[in-house]
């Protein structure tokens, strides 16, 4: 790779090299979407496991086609007043060659274009967990056009494009702290506190359905962070994707430890939900980090995650807002968590040389992420509520009352996730093929 | 005769069909239920919210029996039943009026 590198340097050539595994991290990325609607479907009642599910799938539907259209054009075109991209030979693909480099790299504009894509798929789809059970399908469509183009675009270029106020400042976010995490999560708040909250919020046991489901989803979602976080890289020339590669297990280690560890203490069990959200957390702390911290400073990163989103899983309780699948508690919290701590543990080993308050490097840093950090969550936070605001004026965002208690599934998608009646009444344990076994006989 | 029926530990099942099996019994219908009585739930609790589960699951049983067999029979069920912990469930009998079986068309005590 030694060659390859000294060129890119140079005059960028293509890398077969790079290019292959950026498709690979592409295709990884991808992944996670269907693996967060098994994470999220998993964790609402049998009623509305389907509604969950698709919520994340039409996001596959609908981004694709708005980023071939105008999407990557907002987010990674060339830049306008700091604010927002724009390059028509972006729309619709149009003018892009199909061995075209993306500018400074080795790799097709159409893989950069590819990859960016998938985040912009799974970001709104992050934000449905907070609203499970009551949203209309057709209002989630509609906000899913409006909320990428009106929030996530633009903050994608804010924090990754070329001339992006945040990407010039200075503010570290390796793979989607701020971007995609911290945005979906202060989004998720700006939504349910305009739609409010699920009936039955607080008085009705709403346990997860399916833990079973939850843990395939997490384990989806990690193994496609890999290729969210190292792909990140995007194969250029510091070499910094192993590093990310290796700091996305350790954090997800630490954070899954760290959460288990917590709730024993806390609550008396290690569970399997823990287990799985502790994880999740650590992913969402290293996303933003991973390049600029060491693998020591990854387990610290991780530890403190996991804690924090296991404390403040439990606000939602004390301030009344129903974040049902707790996206803010874990996805903007982690965000958080990850982008902050970037100012006490960056190394100055990694991606850059900065170094944060635990490496000598002070707290300029900090500031720089704090920056980044409360800007994308306040827009975030405020052009959700007003889209949720508008939309729930005109077409409405919930479903009616009693579609809502009787089973979103059957109302807006004329099915339901499992058929209890044709399986024979299914007895406990052991019976039922020792009864089968008993009714041949009587047969005979 | 009698309908003996049987509320009990979901995992006593194949003692018990094994015991009325030895009994001589030739049928019986087993259901799922769900239920509490002095056991009452237990607690759950995820992502530290903690829920009460007031229903544990139960197996019925349910035997048709001859008048004189009938308290001989809720004995071997009570005693394939039992592991002495609480929850272990209820065994009760009520008269049956008439039983037919199917098949034949026989009536009373020959049905069974």
């Amino acid at each position: 790779m030694a060659p390859a590198i000294m060129l890119a340097a140079d005059a960028p050539k293509l890398s077969s090299a790079n290019t292959g595994f950026m498709l690979i991290c592409s295709a990884l990325v991808m992944l996670m979407t269907p693996g967060l609607a098994f994470f999220y479907g998993g964790m609402v009642r049998v009623k509305s496991t389907l509604n969950m599910l698709m919520m994340s799938f039409i996001s596959l539907g609908i981004v694709t086609i708005l980023w071939v259209l105008y999407g990557f054009s907002m987010a990674f075109g060339t830049d306008h007043g700091s604010i927002v991209g724009w390059t028509s030979d972006f729309v619709g693909f149009g003018g892009i060659g199909k061995e075209d480099l993306w500018p400074g790299y080795t790799i097709p504009v159409f893989v950069f274009a590819v990859f960016q894509l998938m985040f912009a798929i799974i970001t709104p789809a992050l934000i449905s967990g907070a609203l499970a059970d009551r949203v209309k399908f057709s209002a989630w469509s509609l906000f899913l056009i409006l909320w990428v183009t009106v929030v996530y675009f633009p903050v994608a270029h804010w924090v990754w494009g070329t001339g992006g106020w945040a990407f010039d400042l200075g503010v570290i976010d390796f793979a989607g702290g701020t971007a995609v995490h911290i945005n979906a999560g202060a989004a998720a708040l700006g939504v349910i506190l305009v739609i409010g909250k699920r009936v039955g919020f607080k008085r009705d046991p709403m346990r997860p359905h399916s833990l079973p489901l939850v843990m395939l989803g997490a384990g989806l979602l990690w193994f496609g962070w890999f290729g969210f976080n190292a792909g990140s890289w995007l194969g250029n020339d510091d070499g910094v994707g192993p590093l990310m590669f290796v700091n996305t297990q350790i954090a997800t280690a630490a954070a899954m430890l760290a959460w288990l560890v917590y709730e024993k203490i806390r609550h008396g069990a290690f569970t399997t939900l823990g287990a799985a959200s502790g994880a999740v957390a650590g992913l969402v702390a290293i996303t933003p980090s991973g390049g600029a911290v060491s693998p020591l400073g990854a387990i610290a990163v991780g530890v403190i995650a996991g804690v924090l989103c296991a404390m403040a899983v439990g606000l939602k309780y004390k301030f009344g807002f129903d974040d049902s699948l707790d996206v803010v508690g874990v996805h903007m919290v982690g965000g958080i968590a990850g982008s902050l701590l970037i100012g006490f543990f960056a190394s100055g080993k990694g991606q850059s040389d900065v170094e944060g308050l635990f490496y000598g490097g002070g707290l300029d840093q900090f500031w720089k992420q704090c920056a980044g950090v409360f800007a994308v969550l306040g827009y975030s936070l405020v052009a959700s509520a007003v889209l949720a605001f508008l939309l729930d004026k005109t077409i409405g965002m919930r479903v009616p009352e009693d579609e809502e208690v009787s089973g979103i599934d059957q109302a807006q998608h004329a099915e339901t996730a499992y058929d209890f009646s044709g399986t024979g009444g299914g007895l406990v344990g052991s019976a039922a093929p020792a009864l089968a076994a008993e009714s041949k006989k009587v047969d005979a | 005769m009698k309908l003996i029926t049987a509320v009990v530990k979901p995992h006593r099942l194949d003692e018990i069909k094994e015991a009325l099996q030895a009994f001589g019994v030739h049928g019986l219908t087993v259901t799922e239920a769900s239920g509490y009585g002095r056991q009452r739930g237990h607690t759950e609790v995820y992502r530290g919210a903690e829920y009460t589960v007031d229903l544990v699951p139960k197996i019925r049983i349910e035997v048709l029996a001859e008048d004189d067999d009938a308290e001989q029979l809720i004995d071997v069920i009570v005693k394939a039943a039992r592991t002495g912990k609480i929850g272990d469930g209820k065994v009760w009998s009520l008269p049956v009026e008439t039983a037919v079986r199917v098949r034949t068309g026989e009536r009373g005590p020959d049905a069974l």
